[in-house]
């Protein structure tokens, strides 16, 4: 999934879409997984970097990664065309 | 070697800052700020409770004028006395009920040495919200269904076209949502009480408003456009907050509203987006809205372009600004003495 190029993410997880004025909070883990997501970082390697980072399961990783991917489509901060 | 700045003189109308507040504190704020000249200001005021009457710091001089129901003559008259004193350069109304008259009186003023910037009276008439239909239809512009009702039993023809709820609006101000015949009704009769008829029912478009200010030359140029979503409305629907925003869509929308109909002056673009992200245009404003001064925070003093446009002087098209800057309104008791009451409304003048 690819994020736009344009949306604004402080280091706080303070996220603003200055397309349509919409603006975010996330959590640790959503800013880490966002900011991986804009670097272009694929999903495998999104799962592994916060696992270690967090100490957490894969497993959980990337239940949570599909659902944090959902909601980022649901608030149209992804890029339509999908990589 | 410093440049020495030329000193105009800028009537300024619209000082009701208040909870559905007129544009002319926020002009005013925008003319002070301008880096081409600087200003004296004439504040022009129908009532003696206009906030901005009592602002001496950035309001020079006010005088009330009459009510535009009271004929152009009347505001002619009125304007060639002020004139005589203050000599104004420049006249920027900022209501949409007094637009028509200062159309009007456009070369009579010109002829006294007061110049403006505003739409030829074709583009006024064409935008009225009664005309919104074909406005759209000439422009290729999307515009929600509409129809001017003269009684309360049109309405009911319009449900099965429109569905539910309806927008029920006024002629120049005053938007009520209804959800049922009964709302309708009701805000039909509201309405019509306070502005006359007709009364515009509207179908009401789901989806996100979002608003455009700017600026044409007049030859279908843009001189300034930028797009704000409200993030704060009062009960009245205005904007008690908000923020500029980079819509492409929606400036795109401004740019052939401005090559279509190149619009002369200021105006604010209506807009409503919906889920399919296509953009409904619900409202030409043919004026300087109240939020401009966001306009001007984010690097395009709209105000400042429209007055070098009234004298003649050239100026450049802004092409940049900033997005994400907020606006927070605020309201701000003054102390006044009675004196200062007194004179405004015995004399006319402050």
């Amino acid at each position: 999934m690819k994020i736009k190029n344009n949306i604004a993410v402080s280091e706080n997880g303070f996220v603003f879409n200055p397309a349509s004025g919409e603006s975010f909070t996330t959590n640790q883990v959503g800013l880490e997984m966002l900011n991986l997501l804009r670097k272009g970082t694929d999903k495998e390697a999104i799962i592994a970097t916060i696992s270690e980072k967090f100490d957490a399961d894969a497993s959980l990783i990337e239940h949570d990664l599909n659902d944090f991917s959902e909601m980022l489509k649901q608030y149209h901060l992804h890029q339509h065309e999908e990589s | 070697m410093k440049k020495v700045k030329p000193k105009l003189t800028i009537a300024v109308t619209g000082l009701n800052a208040i909870d559905s507040p007129g544009p002319g504190v926020a002009v005013i704020r925008a003319l002070h700020e301008a880096e081409s000249f600087d200003c004296r200001i004439i504040g022009l005021a129908y009532e003696s409770l206009e906030p901005g009457i009592y602002m001496h710091d950035i309001v020079d001089k006010t005088y009330h004028i009459p009510y535009p129901s009271t004929g152009t003559e009347a505001l002619l008259n009125r304007l060639k006395y002020i004139q005589e004193k203050e000599k104004i350069d420049v006249v920027i109304p900022n209501f949409d009920a007094e637009l028509y008259s200062f159309i009007k009186l456009k070369s009579a003023l010109e002829q006294l040495g007061i110049r403006s910037f505003l739409p030829t009276m074709d583009q006024f008439e064409e935008r009225q919200k009664i005309n919104l239909p074909e406005f759209g239809k000439k422009h290729g512009i999307k515009v929600p269904g509409s129809k001017a009702v003269y009684s309360p039993g049109e309405i009911n023809k319009l449900e099965s076209d429109y569905g539910w709820p309806l927008v029920i609006k006024g002629k120049y101000y005053d938007a009520i949502l209804a959800y049922t015949r009964e709302q309708a009704v009701s805000a039909y009769h509201k309405i019509s009480a306070k502005w006359g008829l007709p009364i515009i029912v509207q179908e009401f478009i789901h989806g996100t408003e979002y608003n455009v200010t700017g600026l044409g030359d007049g030859a279908g140029n843009t001189i300034a456009a930028v797009p704000m979503r409200k993030q704060y409305i009062t009960d009245k629907g205005k904007a008690w907050g908000g923020i500029s925003i980079t819509d492409d869509k929606a400036l795109a929308l401004t740019t052939h509203f401005l090559e279509k109909t190149k619009w002369r002056g200021a105006f604010e673009l209506e807009l409503m987006k919906d889920k399919a992200g296509d953009y409904y245009l619900l409202e030409i404003n043919p004026r300087i809205p109240a939020w401009i001064y966001l306009a001007v925070g984010v690097g395009q003093n709209i105000p400042e372009a429209l007055t070098k446009l009234a004298i003649g002087l050239p100026t450049a098209p802004f092409t940049t600004y900033e997005a994400g800057k907020m606006f927070i309104r605020y309201a701000w008791d003054m102390i006044v003495s009675l004196k200062e009451f007194e004179q405004i409304s015995t004399t006319g003048e402050l």
